[in-house]
C-alpha cells in the first residue's frame, strides 16, 4: 500500500525543456482554471474567456491599448530582475513609479506654460532620479542595518502614495480645477509623443524596447551582470571572487528605482498629462509577476508583459460585457502566478508516494 | 558455516546516477574486525546504510546468524543486534551525557538501572564518561564514547563504526582501538568502514576492499601492506611521492605577524596572536582538528575578513592585511576555500563562468566591462585538458561535476595562474583518492615552480605528505614550525590535542 501523503523529492536534474515550457503550462493551466470559475459565476466559458481574451485586442485600437499597459509592465519588470537576480526582494516598485512620477511630474508642473525640447528629456531624467532615489532608501537601510527590503521596500510604497496624495490635494493641487484632485496638465511638449494618430501608444514603448536591451546586454556580456548573478546564486563566491556587494545591492536598487521612475513618468506624460492620485493601477506590483512569468529573462518579460497586460484589458472588457467585476483580472493574474511557482517546484522537485509497510 | 555471522549475497543498490552497490557479496565472520576499505564514493556507506535499515537493496539477500534478515529501520536493526557510530555524531548539545544516552534507548529504563549499566560498559571496555557533563564540553573523542556507549546499552552483535578516527587525535584514536579490542573479545563483531590503509592493518582482522560499488576482494589483513592495500583500493599503482627541500630559497615572501582577531561568537574560534613565515617555494601544512580556527583563519588569508584587531600580514614587503580578495589577487596571490559549492565555485554556473569568480591582472578576461567570452572560453578549455576534468565541456554546470573533478578545475584554475603564492584549505576534502593524487601532485609541481604555498588540512596523512613545514593550530593558537622530514606523529598528536609540552 502507498502512504496516502506524497513526500516532495528533490530530482537529480531537472529537464531543460520543461524549464522552457513552464510558462506556458501555467498559462494554459490559468485559462483552465479561469473557464471553470466562469462556469461557477454562471457564463459561458467560451464567450467568457473571449470576452476577456480575444475581444480586447480584436482592433487596432486594441492592440494599442495592449501595449500602453505592457509598457510600464515590462519597464518595471526589467528594472526588478536587476534585484532578483542578486536576490535582492524589493517589492518596492510601486512607490518607486509614484517617486519617479512625483519628481517628473513635478519639472512637468514647474514649466506647465513653457514648450521647449528640452522639457520633456528633463522630466524623464528627473523622473528617474526620483525613482533611483525612493529605491535608494531600502538599499541603505539594508546594508547598513541588515534590515529585510522585503518589508521597507513595501512600507515605502504607502509613504510615496500619501506624498502624491498629499501634493494634488494641497500644493501642487490645479488652480482652475475645481478642488478636483488633481494638479495643473503639462505643456505639450512635457507629453510623450504618441507614435500613431488617434492610439494611445506612446514614445514610452521605444524608451523600454531600448532599456530591454541594455539590460539584455548587461546581463550577458559584462562583467556587472555576471557579478549580479553570482552574488544572487551564492553570495559566499563573490566575497570569495572579490565583487563589492553593498555597491551590488546599491546598483540593483538604483537601477530597478530609476526604470520604475522612467514607468511612472511615463504614464502621467503619457496617457494621463497631469498628475492625480491614482495614476498606476498596481503596475509596480504586477511587475512582480512579469518578470518572474518572463523567467527574469528580457526576451520573456517582453511576451509576460503583453501577456498580464491582457488581464488588464480583459478585466475591464469583462465587466462592461459580462457585469463580472474587473477584479476578475487579477484573480487571473493571481492564476497565473500560482501554476508558474507550482510548476518550478514540480520541475526542480517530484512527488513520490513512499510503500508503506 | 558456524563462524559466520553475516553474509551479504548479491547486494544491489542504485541511485538515479550512479550504481552504488553491484552484486556485492561476502561473509562476515564473528568475533572479529572486519575493514570495509574503499575511496569516497566506493559504496561503503550505502553497504552499511542497507544493514542498518536506512536504505532498502534493490536486490540480494542478507542472512544474520543464517537466518533471513530484513529491517526497514534503524530501530528494527538494532532490535536484531546491529548497532551503528556514525561518523557525524546525533546528540543533543545543550543535553547532558545522561540525557542523551536515556533518549536514545529504544526501551524503557529507570535512572538507576542504566547507571549500574554503565557502570559495568564503562569500565569493561575502556570507556570512561562524565554523565553530568553538558555534550558542548566534550571533545570528538569524549562526543564519539558517548555514541558507542549508548550502542552498547542496546547489547549489539554487531557494531558498525563508519570512519571512527576521522575526528580523532592520534591519543584517542588508540584508546578507541583499546575499546574495539575489549568488544571483540567478547565475542561481538565490528564492522570497521574506513579509508586509511594503516589502520586496517593495525586493528582489522579481515579486510573487504570496495572499489566503484563492487567488491574487489576480501581477505586476511596478516600478509597485507599498506602499499597492497592501495593498489587494490585504487586499482592503479602510486608513484612514491617524495619531499624535496631544495627548491625552496631563503627569500620570505609571505609573513603573518601576531594577528589577533575577535568574533564575540560562540560558534567562531577567536585567533590568538598567529604568526609565520612562508618562503619562496615552500609548502607550510597547518594541522589541527576541525573547529580550532581553521576556516577564521582561512578569511583572514583570503582577505574576505579584513576586520582583525591586531597584527599585520606581509606579501613581497607590501602590508596586505587591510587588502580584499581582488587586491591580493592583484599582487598574485590565490586561494581555494574548502567549500567547492557556493564559495570557491558557484555550482548553478557553467565552467567557463566560473572562470570569472578568480580574475588576475595578467588574464585579460574583462576590456571595459565586457567579458572577453573567447579569452574566458580558451582558459577554461585549457584547465580541463591540462587537468583532466571529466566533463562534456566548459558549458558543463559546475553542479555537474564529481566533486574530484570539481576541486580539480578549481584548482587547475587557480594554478593555470602561476600565482606567487596559493593559499589553499583541505585541497583534497572528500574526494575520490585518484583525484586526491593527482591534486597532491599539481601541488608539489607547483612549489617546485617557485610558488609558496599553504595548506589548511585536517587530515594529517596528507600534509606529511606534501609540506616543508607543519604547524598545528588549536583554539586559535599556532604553534611553531615544525619540519616535515623531521616530525614525530606522536608530538603532533598532542599539538593538535592541545598538550603543549
Amino acid at each position: 500500500m502507498n502512504s496516502l501523503f506524497p513526500s516532495i523529492v528533490s530530482r537529480s536534474q531537472s529537464s531543460g525543456l520543461m524549464n522552457f515550457f513552464v510558462p506556458i503550462i501555467s498559462i494554459v493551466l490559468t485559462l483552465i482554471t479561469g473557464s471553470i470559475i466562469f462556469v461557477i459565476l454562471g457564463f459561458d466559458p467560451v464567450y467568457a474567456l473571449y470576452t476577456f481574451f480575444i475581444s480586447p485586442i480584436s482592433s487596432t485600437y486594441g492592440i494599442s491599448e495592449l501595449f500602453v499597459k505592457a509598457t510600464p509592465l515590462a519597464l518595471i519588470a526589467i528594472g526588478l530582475s536587476y534585484c532578483f537576480k542578486n536576490n535582492i526582494y524589493n517589492i518596492g516598485a510601486e512607490g518607486q513609479l509614484t517617486m519617479g512620477a512625483i519628481f517628473g511630474g513635478g519639472i512637468g508642473i514647474l514649466f506647465h506654460d513653457t514648450n521647449a525640447f528640452w522639457l520633456l528629456p528633463l522630466m524623464i531624467f528627473v523622473g528617474a532620479i526620483g525613482g533611483a532615489l525612493w529605491g535608494l532608501i531600502p538599499a541603505i537601510l539594508k546594508t547598513k542595518f541588515n534590515t529585510n527590503e522585503i518589508l521597507t521596500s513595501l512600507m515605502l510604497v504607502y509613504v510615496a502614495l500619501f506624498i502624491l496624495d498629499y501634493l494634488v490635494v494641497g500644493p501642487w493641487k490645479d488652480p482652475f480645477g475645481y478642488s478636483f484632485p488633481k494638479s495643473r496638465p503639462f505643456s505639450e511638449s512635457g507629453r510623450m509623443p504618441l507614435l500613431f494618430d488617434g492610439l494611445r501608444v506612446h514614445f514610452g514603448l521605444i524608451i523600454t524596447l531600448f532599456l530591454i536591451f541594455v539590460s539584455w546586454f548587461i546581463f550577458s556580456k559584462t562583467i556587472f551582470g555576471f557579478q549580479l548573478k553570482v552574488s544572487g546564486y551564492s553570495p559566499k563566491a563573490a566575497r570569495y571572487a572579490g565583487f563589492n556587494q553593498t555597491t551590488l545591492v546599491f546598483f540593483a536598487f538604483a537601477i530597478c528605482g530609476a526604470f520604475a521612475g522612467i514607468a511612472g513618468l511615463a504614464e502621467v506624460s503619457g496617457p494621463i498629462g497631469l498628475l492625480y492620485r491614482d495614476i498606476s493601477p498596481n503596475y509596480g506590483f504586477t511587475a512582480i509577476i512579469v518578470a518572474f512569468l518572463g523567467r527574469l529573462h528580457p526576451i520573456g518579460i517582453i511576451f509576460a508583459s503583453l501577456v498580464i497586460a491582457l488581464t488588464y484589458l480583459g478585466a475591464e472588457d469583462a465587466q462592461l460585457f459580462l457585469q463580472i467585476p474587473s477584479a476578475v483580472g487579477f484573480i487571473f493574474q493571481g492564476l497565473v502566478l500560482f501554476y508558474l511557482l507550482g510548476a518550478e517546484l514540480l520541475i526542480n522537485y517530484k512527488l513520490t508516494y513512499k510503500k508503506l509497510l | 558455516m558456524s563462524d559466520t555471522i553475516l553474509n551479504i549475497e548479491n547486494i544491489t543498490k542504485s541511485f538515479p546516477r550512479v550504481i552504488a552497490n553491484k552484486k556485492v557479496t561476502f561473509d562476515i565472520k564473528k568475533n572479529a574486525v572486519h575493514a570495509i576499505l574503499g575511496e569516497n564514493g566506493a559504496g561503503k556507506s550505502t553497504l552499511v546504510k542497507i544493514l542498518y535499515g536506512l536504505l532498502e537493496p534493490d536486490e540480494g539477500n542478507i542472512k544474520l546468524n543464517n537466518k533471513d534478515f530484513k529491517v526497514n529501520s534503524p530501530a528494527e536493526a538494532r532490535k536484531q543486534g546491529i548497532g551503528m557510530v556514525f561518523q557525524h555524531f546525533s546528540l543533543f548539545d545543550s543535553l547532558s551525557v545522561k540525557e542523551n544516552l536515556i533518549l536514545g534507548i529504544d526501551e524503557k529504563m529507570s535512572y538507576s538501572d542504566l547507571e549500574d549499566k554503565l557502570e559495568n560498559i564503562s569500565s569493561r571496555y575502556n570507556l570512561p564518561l562524565d554523565l553530568d557533563a553538558p555534550i558542548t564540553a566534550l571533545s570528538a573523542g569524549e562526543k564519539q564514547r558517548v555514541e558507542i556507549v549508548r550502542i552498547l546499552l542496546q547489547d549489539p552483535q554487531i557494531l558498525i563504526m563508519d570512519e571512527p578516527t576521522s575526528v580523532l587525535t592520534p591519543q584517542e584514536v588508540e584508546s578507541l582501538f583499546v575499546t574495539l579490542n575489549a568488544l571483540v573479545k567478547e565475542g561481538r563483531t565490528i564492522l570497521y568502514i574506513t579509508h586509511k590503509l594503516e589502520e586496517v592493518i593495525s586493528i582489522c582482522d579481515t579486510v573487504t576492499i570496495m572499489r566503484s560499488g563492487e567488491i574487489i576482494d576480501t581477505s586476511s589483513t596478516a600478509n597485507q601492506t599498506a602499499k597492497t592495500l592501495a593498489t587494490k583500493m585504487l586499482g592503479q599503482k602510486l608513484d612514491d611521492l617524495k619531499t624535496n627541500y631544495e627548491h625552496i630559497k631563503d627569500e620570505v615572501n609571505f609573513e603573518v605577524k601576531n594577528i589577533s582577531c575577535d568574533f564575540n561568537d560562540p560558534f567562531l574560534t577567536d585567533l590568538k596572536n598567529i604568526s609565520f613565515q612562508v618562503r619562496v617555494g615552500e609548502i607550510y601544512g597547518i594541522a589541527g582538528v576541525a573547529g580550532n580556527g581553521q576556516s577564521e583563519l582561512m578569511d583572514i588569508l583570503t582577505g574576505e575578513n579584513i576586520n582583525i584587531k591586531s597584527g599585520s600580514i606581509t606579501f613581497d614587503n607590501k602590508k596586505i592585511e587591510k587588502y580584499g580578495p581582488q587586491k591580493r589577487r592583484d599582487l598574485s596571490i590565490s586561494f581555494v576555500p574548502e567549500n567547492r559549492l557556493g564559495h570557491s565555485a558557484v555550482p548553478e554556473l557553467s565552467l567557463s563562468e566560473n572562470i570569472l569568480l578568480s580574475q588576475f591582472p595578467k588574464n585579460n578576461f574583462i576590456k571595459n566591462g565586457i567579458i572577453l567570452k573567447n579569452n574566458v572560453d580558451d582558459f577554461a578549455n585549457n584547465v580541463i585538458n591540462e587537468f583532466k576534468v571529466i566533463t562534456p565541456g566548459n558549458d558543463a554546470k559546475a553542479s555537474s561535476l564529481s566533486g574530484g573533478n570539481l576541486q580539480k578545475y578549481v584548482i587547475g584554475r587557480e594554478i593555470s595562474s602561476k600565482p606567487k603564492i596559493l593559499i589553499i584549505s583541505h585541497p583534497t576534502w572528500g574526494i575520490d583518492a585518484g583525484a586526491e593524487h593527482s591534486i597532491r601532485e599539481s601541488l608539489i609541481e607547483l612549489s617546485q615552480n617557485g610558488t609558496s604555498i599553504i595548506v589548511i588540512s585536517q587530515d594529517l596523512d596528507e600534509l606529511i605528505e606534501i609540506t616543508h613545514k607543519i604547524s598545528v593550530i588549536y583554539d586559535g593558537n599556532l604553534s611553531k614550525p615544525f619540519k616535515t622530514s623531521e616530525i614525530e606523529i606522536e608530538k603532533l598528536g598532542l599539538l593538535m590535542g592541545g598538550k603543549n609540552e
